[in-house]
């Protein structure tokens, strides 16, 4: 096992050596420049200079993209061109914000739509099956800001249940985070829990008509024991590895879900900063993101290998 | 074994089993009764859709709820379990009934231990505690004779072989010691020597325990050896029942007289000279129609249209961190062989012998390692990727899946037209005068060309998948356990043709096959490999009347040979596993060394 962790990481590299690259040279391709941004109404053209000569602007782009690169090694990712404050320190603010949006959406996700998946797959083509359907392309189709402003609209603004908005730190007072957190977590979990539930029957239904489910039912079995411990543990081997891939969609989904609920996350500071062409900030997000997404998958892999039996054993 | 019969263990009445589809009922077993005794091991043979698997299923009641229905009555000791509940029947199955099924290699849970599955049954129906529970499991795998059964009750499924697993099965099935065990084709995905080992151990585990036992197959050796009493069923209905040795030698309804014609016989060529047809019975009549002698196609003597030399492939394993290799599959191994216009050379073996993989070889669908090939005056090994493709105007293959190896989106006609065409032999109108013609030549009618895959049967599609490989005109045919997958009667009829088509066209066939009987029946010549390498070679009566190496007559031992007289033949119980080719970075191949036995006859000695 250490041995397939460390080759994997090894693999990690040039994996994020590239996405570097490419996050760097598509800001130089953009059109716009941040020390315009960044100089306001100022058109003096010997501080823009000088503005120019402090961010190392002139260099050649490649002395800049490993000055960059450097930096990140050793922890610096840069200074923020608009707040003149450290990437990493920013980054640093508004991370705990998105990471518990987005595990309390997948929370959401994974209670809704592996039971329901599980149930659809146990009763096909009966009504659960029907309705669980239905409900899943509903949760496919309906958009994220819609549904965000209608929950707004019905339960904080009619029924004064939960608040509308705004964000409280779990360390500071955990029941108003977590009551903050849970409409914005549901509007972002749903399109996750409608591919969860979906994928979650197909799987249950593969290993439902397979030999050694046969020989479970021969062997006498309750459907309690074929379904729970048979037939989802085997089940759950896809899942793992969907979910991982998930997380990806689930970031890209905060960036919206706190815009409407106006949660100052990951997701806010992102669209700012692209927005005021921050360059060093939209890179040092990019690489932050890329690098979860890769340890997600990572989690998902060793998991993955964890639970089969064949896989665990040529580690 | 014939016990006097108080009540049967297991007593079929009239049962009837169907099936919903888009348009209604569809019954797919119709009316079927019988009774098995206590200690009697009763077989139902019968080909693919003859209903035996559904009635096994049937009796267990595993089949889908809601999508089919069970008429009848079927009693177990006397109690009729078509009328319990679903829980009730929950506390019969692996309990007073228990069943073992075809596929060892999926049949178990892959996630859990094999000592879990099988203390699970324990658990449920002899009321044990684990660790009660794990001692009585490893007694259970030392009865069905695993070697080192306690270290090996954490392992999992995939550290076991498929005949190994197959001996789990059984543990699982005996471990609530049942009156009766249903084995649905229980040694049909197994090597021959598996099967052997397989069958002698339910035999003795049957005496030992004393249960009956349900058999259900369509090997008539296996039937011939194991039964007591055999029930034939065809197309949903019992069409025969009786003593074993009643139905084989005076079978009454011409099914069974077809079905007994149909399976090739090992011995039964003794005294002939050149391959055989197979006579075919007519399936309504009975009567057998007149056999045609086959004439020698072979051309000796002159230049070989295949000769291999010294061919060696091997596949590199790699492990560890930076993916460095650490051994290597020694899949054919110095292997050399010439074959003759109008001959069938057969390579046998069973899995992992490098047979298929010897045949890819020649045509380098798999690149060999090193060696010499030379084919219709093509130097193989040197070829270009040009070369290759006209190599193909010689050499086709045809494969064993006839399901698989047909696109099913293009229509028969474009398939069999696809290679004429891709080859620019002639125009589209000459491209379907020729597919036209192919399909009558293997006996199908031209106005099929229009019609898709899935609308034929398997024999059928094989048939189609011949005529393919035809539309090249090539010299040698390469076929990859073609009649394997094929029921018998069909299987009859495919073997025929390909003798059929070696009288008209002097086709060249290597025929690769695990199936002695069949090559007996087919071969001017045979091969037989072990471990990647040709352990005996020559003409077909020399190898089949006289074997010299050890691994010939045992394989010819394994076989099971449909004739009642061999009812409780006994091999010795072993549990050798099937050897692996799989070797480690240092492994010199020995240089071995051959002795002529007779002409053209070579068998290794060192």
């Amino acid at each position: 096992m250490p041995v397939y962790i460390g080759k994997r990481l090894l693999v990690a590299i040039p994996t994020l050596l590239i996405i570097s690259i490419f996050v760097f040279s598509l800001q130089k391709l953009l059109p716009g420049d941040p020390i315009l941004a960044m100089a306001g109404e100022e058109r003096d053209p010997a501080v823009l200079a000088l503005l120019r000569e402090k961010y190392h602007f002139n260099d050649p782009v490649i002395i800049q993209y490993f000055r960059w690169l450097g930096g990140m090694l050793t922890g610096d990712f840069g200074i923020s061109l608009r707040t003149n404050q450290p990437v990493l320190e920013l980054i640093g603010q508004k991370l705990p914000v998105t990471i518990q949006l987005a595990t309390m959406a997948m929370i959401f996700a994974l209670l809704i739509g592996i039971p329901t998946g599980i149930l659809a797959a146990v009763y096909k083509n009966r009504a659960i099956d029907y309705i669980a359907n239905i409900v899943a392309l509903s949760g496919l189709s309906v958009p994220n800001f819609w549904l965000g402003i209608m929950l707004i609209l019905l339960i904080s603004v009619q029924l004064g249940w939960l608040p509308a908005s705004g964000y409280e730190s779990i360390f500071v007072d955990p029941v108003r985070s977590i009551k903050t957190m849970i409409m914005p977590a549901f509007v972002l979990s749903t399109a996750l829990a409608a591919q969860l539930m979906r994928h979650t029957r197909s799987a249950m239904l593969g290993v439902l008509s397979s030999d050694y489910i046969r020989t479970a039912r021969a062997k006498g079995l309750s459907p309690r024991e074929i379904i729970l411990s048979h037939t989802f543990r085997n089940a759950l081997l896809p899942i793992i590895t969907l979910t991982a891939l998930l997380f990806g969609e689930l970031l890209a989904g905060a960036v919206l879900t706190e815009q409407i609920f106006t949660i100052p996350g990951f997701g806010k500071m992102t669209v700012d900063a692209v927005f005021t062409r921050d360059y060093a900030v939209v890179q040092g997000i990019v690489m932050c993101t890329a690098i979860g997404f890769i340890l997600m998958n990572l989690i998902a892999d060793v998991l993955y290998a964890a639970l089969n039996p064949r896989l665990r054993a040529s580690l | 074994m014939a016990t006097e019969t108080r009540t049967p263990v297991l007593s079929v009445r009239n049962l009837s089993t169907s099936f919903k589809t888009g348009d209604g009922w569809k019954t797919v077993v119709r009316d079927v009764s019988f009774d098995v005794n206590a200690g009697e091991t009763v077989a139902i043979v019968g080909e693919s859709g003859s209903g035996k698997s559904v009635t096994s299923l049937s009796l267990m009641r595993l089949l889908a709820q809601g999508s089919s229905r069970i008429e009848g009555e079927v009693f177990l000791n006397g109690k009729n379990i078509l009328a319990l509940s679903e829980k009730e029947m929950r506390g019969v199955r692996g309990n007073d009934v228990a069943m073992i099924f075809q596929e060892p290699m999926t049949s178990l849970n892959p996630i859990f231990t094999i000592g879990r599955q099988i203390s699970e049954v324990l658990i449920r129906h002899k009321g044990m505690t684990a660790s009660e529970a794990r001692t009585e499991t490893v007694r259970l795998l030392e009865k069905v004779r695993i070697p080192n059964a306690s270290s090996r009750f954490d392992e999992y499924p995939h550290q076991f072989s498929g005949g190994m697993r197959q001996r789990v099965m059984i543990a699982m099935a005996l471990a609530s010691k049942p009156k009766l065990l249903i084995a649905d084709e229980p040694t049909t995905a197994l090597d021959v020597t598996i099967q052997g080992q397989i069958l002698d151990l339910i035999k003795i585990l049957q005496e030992e325990e004393g249960m009956s036992v349900l058999f259900i197959t369509h090997d008539m050796g296996v039937v011939a050896e194991i039964a007591d009493r055999t029930i034939v069923m065809f197309r949903g209905e019992q069409v025969e029942a009786g003593i074993t040795e009643d139905i084989f030698l005076r079978g009454q309804h011409p099914y069974t007289r077809a079905l007994l014609s149909a399976v090739p016989k090992l011995g039964s060529m003794a005294d002939r000279k050149l391959p055989t047809r197979f006579p075919i019975v007519d399936v309504k009549t009975g009567e057998a129609a007149e056999p045609i002698e086959l004439s020698d196609t072979v051309e000796k003597g002159k230049t070989p249209l295949l000769a291999v030399k010294n061919l060696i492939t091997r596949f590199p394993v790699r492990s560890g961190l930076f993916s460095r290799q650490t051994g290597a599959v020694h899949a054919v191994e110095n292997v050399s062989f010439d074959l003759f216009k109008g001959e069938t050379l057969s390579l046998v073996g069973e899995s992992g012998c490098g047979k298929s993989t010897t045949g890819r070889s020649i045509m380098r669908l798999i690149e060999p390692t090193s060696g010499e090939v030379s084919l219709d005056g093509y130097d193989v090994m040197a070829l270009d990727p040009v070369g290759l493709r006209n190599l193909r105007k010689s050499v086709q293959m045809i494969f064993q899946d006839p399901f698989s190896s047909l696109n099913p989106r293009m229509s028969v006609g474009a398939a069999i037209a696809e290679p004429f065409i891709k080859h620019k032999l002639g125009t589209a109108k000459q491209a379907k005068e020729k597919t036209a013609d192919l399909l009558e030549k293997v006996g199908l009618s031209a106005d099929m060309a229009d019609r898709y895959p899935h609308e034929f049967s398997g024999g059928q599609r094989q048939r189609i998948a011949i005529a393919r490989a035809l539309s090249l005109d090539p010299k040698v045919i390469v076929a990859d356990e073609s009649v394997s997958a094929l029921d018998v009667s069909i299987k009859a009829q495919v073997c025929n043709l390909l003798l059929d088509l070696q009288q008209n066209l002097d086709i060249a066939f290597l025929f690769i096959s695990h199936d002695m009987a069949v090559v007996e029946r087919v071969s001017h010549r045979v091969a037989v490999m072990y471990l990647g390498e040709i352990v005996e070679i020559g003409p077909r009566a020399a190898v089949f009347e006289n074997p010299q190496h050890p691994y010939t007559k045992k394989l010819m031992a394994a076989v099971p040979v449909p004739d009642p007289a061999r009812r409780g033949i006994r091999r010795g119980i072993s549990n050798d596993e099937l050897k692996s080719p799989v070797r480690g970075m240092d492994y010199q191949p020995p240089v071995r060394e051959y002795r002529q036995v007779s002409e053209g006859h070579l068998v290794q000695v060192a």
